[in-house]
């Protein structure tokens, strides 16, 4: 226990236990008991901490939780409209909640505390004694007293129980809108309102543009964003929203929500002004309420607007009796960020461990979390200091607002607001109340047009402000824990894990730490360039080089003492074999170009592990006739070819070896089979369900649209394989979600998804666009494509490139879906030449004598079979034998594994009769 | 055991004997591939190799036993012989490697497991972490190989 004014506090470090623990019994037999009520993100933080510091075990935690899932991530909420999946707004690592020290009650409100027995009750009447008792019950959305609040159709925006209400009740009104007529079927647009122009009310709003919804916002205030933006701000975002397509009816007072007169529902506003606007949903979004009413019937000490207070140490008057986030009233109001939340757990985790930590006071820099709309403040960004001087920039038709806040001698940084242009917050934020080097109007000008000058950020700085992480920090896990990578810094100090604003920074920090610590940042392609492999891209289209001797002549690295650059490797030479294939070189086998490719391009086969090839024709879509599936069979029998059905909806056939490989191909292309380029690092296959045309509830036909996107796309060269799926409906039969490319039938055409991976590090795909109509989804295919061949590294696929490229996902979207860049003409001119110049790789090989030559066993024996080849039969087929197998020779003993003996023999074997 | 005939390429399911596929291949015709004094073998005619890519030639050693070579020729028209047998996979694949530098070192990377080995010496200069399958040697055996009136010859003892 901690008795405030015992004089050994002051002298003990927070990593010890009290003088009390060490002559008391040992941990484990001592283990006190925490219990936190409430299950948000605060909570979360409480346990996270408590169990990484408490490491000797000293305490056992119980989290009352009264949703029925894992903490997850309040501020992501909008994101569930994207990925629709609630898991993967999990915070943190799950293993957290296995640990045996700590138990989450989910689905498990705790109705009463009684502080004198030191318990609580739970909602199922069980009684759980407590030593310390931690109230992170967080808010209620604030439900203001209009008139017909009530009404069905009226929603709040808290939890993910309610945008899953939110989203039901918008498709069920949308549906309801729907009308055959003669000429088709016409559909009425789903009108929404939102009450309250602040940041969850901006959000919401974007939510019900993302669910196909009108959306218009009613503003109490003068402006949006009234408490992070001052009137300029407002104004400017007022027109980014409208750009969105959403309305904005600021100074408006609500007076009363009227119900529709057939259906009962919410059907119309009024305004005091005399206004209406007729509705069919409305989200209120008017602020948030500390749920305190446990508090309060425990009788502690209530704020004056509520809350519980507590002291810069987190705990209220009762002792043992603590409160962080959002229930918490500290320094006289309660804060609804989770930012100052996350402090308030952490310094109620070092109070438990014997700590003398405080609340530093809120930091309430905040950014929208808002597509295609940048806003961030922080400070006074009001200008309320006194004598403050403000620089502002502003340019309306770009719709960009940004202004500093400083003291009077105009040097130390109060606040800023930042409107369509965000890009100074993550690195001035953490200079709040720091003198700004230089110019401060500098910081303002639009990339590129002013040299801010480079600001090298105090060690106490706080950078990542959800997860408290300073500056120092940062530097401290390259110097002293060994990072060398962004990702390494994220999992060691958690920076940027949460809303991910500060990652361009902690990026800049970590590098600029390693170069300092000596450790090489190098993009290094390999010793024979020192480009990244998208530089290498851009260096090659740009000069226009169309061979490896130019390339390396013109951009390899010359070793030290050598006259000229060497002859490249096993690294840079399949690299730039893939940049000229996808810039469009002809074929993979001609000139020097040959001598570039691995040995599964070389073969155009994929080699396995005794040396023999795996031969794999395309079957666009896993569409098939009978007549080529007998094709198949035939030629495998009549070459003894192992067969398997891949994972990609085709056949494998192994054992080829290289000189059957021509006469295998002769049968197939004959038959009307291409290459299926399972060799190469291009497009694989276009998994498909079998769609409206067969299937009771496909709305599409998915096997069409992947036959066309399988042959628009088969043969592109990328910097990974590349594999792509359509689902006929939202049971997502193909699995197209874990593809890079997953494409999903609505009834009003596709669903667009991104940058999914299988494979070791598994990653869902991400929706980028609803409902597009064919052409528009290969349009979007083709620049998506064309973007990541362009500017991924070596071998990354998708889900890393996206969540890489400055800006992720959202950034992308805005490249190909809005044009951010410039690019997309070009990116559509390069696809279009793809598809104009392809040909048949097997084709072309079998009619060029050159070409073909290249496949014989040996330079002196052409047609022998490699002599050392050797194979068991397993199951009606062969497989390569084991090294033991072959050293005991075709008179081997009796292999227990196969009831039978093992027959070896030499490159072919006849294993049916 | 039933031989194939399908296949017109195909050959029977026994091992060959070198001897008589050296002999009996037109283009090993050409080049008359019989070893000769010291080991020498003529494998094939330099046109034949694509620069800065393998080729395999199936040989024999002095005692007669097969042997499989990695046959390379360099963007200078030099010729180098490696072991065709990648130590860290047990699989006749070495001549289909990439070909490249290491400093001025030419060097083949296995296409199985990438190790690269020097192509004059044989020598594994990177293993990337691995081990040599049981039995096998770390490093490749070279073997001294030359071009005589645009033939290529390689000395396997």
């Amino acid at each position: 226990m901690f008795a405030s004014g015992n004089s050994t506090l002051t002298v003990r470090s927070r990593w010890l236990p009290s003088v009390e623990d060490m002559s008391s019994e040992p941990p484990t037999s001592s283990t006190r008991h925490v219990v936190v009520v409430g299950g948000g993100m605060v909570a979360q933080r409480f346990v996270e901490a408590l169990r990484s510091r408490d490491t000797d075990g000293t305490w056992r935690i119980s989290v009352f939780a009264e949703e029925p899932r894992k903490p997850y991530d309040r501020v992501g909420l909008t994101r569930y409209f994207e990925v629709r999946d609630a898991e993967e707004l999990t915070l943190g690592d799950p293993a957290l909640w296995d640990d045996p020290l700590v138990t989450l009650h989910r689905d498990c409100k705790v109705e009463k505390i009684d502080r004198e027995q030191r318990t609580v009750t739970d909602r199922l009447g069980r009684v759980h004694a407590y030593d310390e008792l931690v109230l992170a019950t967080g808010s209620n959305a604030a439900m203001p007293p209009i008139p017909g609040n009530d009404l069905p159709g009226v929603f709040v925006y808290r939890t993910i129980d309610d945008v899953a209400e939110l989203r039901g009740w918008v498709e069920a009104k949308r549906e309801a809108g729907r009308v055959e007529t003669r000429g088709g079927v016409v559909e009425k647009p789903v009108r929404g309102a939102v009450i309250g122009g602040g940041l969850l009310g901006l959000e919401a709003a974007g939510a019900l543009k993302a669910l196909g919804a009108q959306a218009t916002v009613i503003e109490f205030g003068t402006h949006l964003m009234g408490v992070q933006c001052d009137l300029g701000g407002g104004q400017a975002l007022k027109r980014l929203i409208n750009d969105k397509g959403i309305s904005v009816r600021p100074e408006t007072a609500t007076k009363e929500m009227k119900p529709h007169r057939r259906t009962g529902h919410v059907g119309r506003l009024d305004f005091n002004d005399g206004g209406r606007l007729d509705v069919d949903v409305v989200v209120v979004a008017t602020g948030v309420r500390p749920r305190d009413e446990l508090a309060r019937s425990a009788g502690l000490e209530m704020g004056e607007r509520g809350g519980a207070v507590v002291d810069l140490t987190c705990r209220t008057e009762d002792p043992n009796v603590w409160a962080i986030g959002e229930v918490a009233c500290i320094e006289g109001r309660c804060l609804g960020l989770v930012a100052p939340g996350n402090t308030m757990a952490e310094v109620v985790v070092d109070r438990l461990l014997g700590g003398q930590a405080e609340f530093p006071g809120a930091d309430t820099a905040t950014k929208l979390k808002l597509s295609g709309v940048d806003v961030a403040s922080f400070g006074d960004a009001h200008g309320r200091t006194e004598d403050c001087v403000e620089v502002v920039w502003a340019d309306p038709t770009a719709g960009v607002y940004k202004k500093l806040v400083l003291s009077d001698d105009a040097k130390t940084l109060l606040g800023g607001v930042f409107v369509g242009d965000a890009t100074p917050y993550a690195t001035l934020r953490p200079m709040l109340g720091a003198e700004l080097p230089g110019d401060p109007a500098a910081f303002l000008l639009p990339e590129g047009a002013g040299n801010a000058p480079d600001i090298e950020l105090p060690d106490e700085a706080n950078v990542c402000s959800c997860n408290n992480v300073s500056a120092g920090t940062i530097r401290g896990a390259v110097t002293d824990h060994g990072c060398t990578s962004v990702g390494d810094v994220k999992s060691c100090t958690k920076a940027g894990t949460t809303c991910g604003a500060c990652l361009p920074l902690v990026k800049k920090i970590t590098e600029t730490e390693m170069t300092r610590a000596g450790i090489e940042v190098s993009n290094a392609l390999c010793e024979h360039f020192e480009m990244t492999r998208a530089q290498l891209f851009d260096a090659v289209r740009v000069s226009e080089l169309h061979s490896f001797s130019d390339i390396i002549e013109r951009f390899g690295v010359v070793p030290e003492g050598a006259t000229s650059a060497g002859r490249g490797c096993d690294i840079c030479k399949p690299v730039v074999a893939s940049i000229l294939a996808s810039q469009g070189n002809g074929h993979i086998l001609s000139g020097e170009q040959s001598t570039l490719q691995d040995t599964n391009d070389h073969m155009l086969a994929n080699m396995q592990k005794d040396g023999t090839y795996s031969v794999v024709p395309r079957v666009p879509g896993g569409e098939i006739t009978p007549e080529g599936l007998i094709v198949i069979g035939e030629v495998a029998k009549d070459f003894g070819l192992y067969t398997k059905i891949t994972g990609g909806q085709r056949i494998d056939m192994f054992g080829a070896r290289v000189e059957q490989l021509p006469d295998i191909w002769k049968r197939l292309v004959d038959a009307g089979f291409e290459s299926g380029h399972a060799y190469g690092k291009s497009l694989r296959t276009v998994k498909s369900c079998v769609g409206s045309t067969w299937c009771r509830y496909g709305v599409q036909d998915s096997v069409g649209m992947a036959v066309e996107l399988e042959l628009r796309y088969r043969g592109l060269r990328s910097p990974h394989k590349l594999k792509l799926g359509v689902s006929g409906c939202a049971r997502e039969c193909a699995e197209a979600r874990g593809k890079d490319v997953g494409v999903i039938a609505t009834d009003k055409g596709w669903n667009l998804y991104v940058a999914g991976n299988g494979g070791q590090t598994p990653k869902h795909a991400q929706l980028l666009a609803e409902d597009l109509d064919s052409e528009t989804l290969l349009r979007t295919i083709d620049r998506f494509l064309m973007l990541y061949i362009r500017t991924a590294d070596r071998l990354q696929r998708t889900a890393p490139w996206a969540e890489e490229y400055e800006g992720g996902l959202e950034a992308i979207r805005q490249v190909i879906m809005e044009d951010s860049l410039g690019i997309a003409d070009d990116l559509d001119a390069a696809m279009a030449a793809h598809v104009g110049a392809y040909e048949d790789e097997w084709k072309a090989v079998l009619e060029d004598p050159d070409k073909l030559a290249r496949f014989g066993s040996f330079v002196n024996a052409p047609t022998t079979p490699d002599p050392s080849l050797a194979y068991v039969a397993e199951r009606g087929q062969k497989r390569p034998a084991t090294a033991e197998e072959i050293a005991a020779g075709p008179d081997g003993p009796v292999d227990p594994a196969l009831a039978g003996p093992v027959l070896v023999t030499g490159p072919t074997l006849e294993v049916r009769a | 055991m039933i031989p194939l005939a399908a296949a017109p390429t195909d050959r029977p399911a026994e091992i060959p004997d070198p001897e008589d596929t050296v002999t009996t291949t037109q283009d090993a015709a050409d080049v008359a591939a019989d070893a000769t004094a010291g080991g020498w073998a003529a494998v094939c005619r330099l046109d034949q190799l694509v620069p800065e890519r393998g080729a395999a030639a199936l040989l024999r050693r002095a005692d007669g036993a097969p042997f499989q070579v990695a046959v390379f020729r360099l963007l200078d028209d030099s010729v180098h012989a490696v072991q065709q047998l990648d130590p860290y996979a047990a699989a006749n694949v070495m001549s289909r490697g990439i070909v490249g530098t290491r400093g001025e070192e030419p060097t083949v990377a296995s296409p199985v497991y990438k190790q690269v080995f020097a192509l004059r010496t044989g020598e594994c200069l990177e293993s990337g972490g691995k081990t040599p399958k049981a039995g096998l040697g770390a490093h490749l055996e070279a073997f001294p190989a030359e071009v005589r009136d645009g033939v290529v010859h390689v000395q396997v003892t």
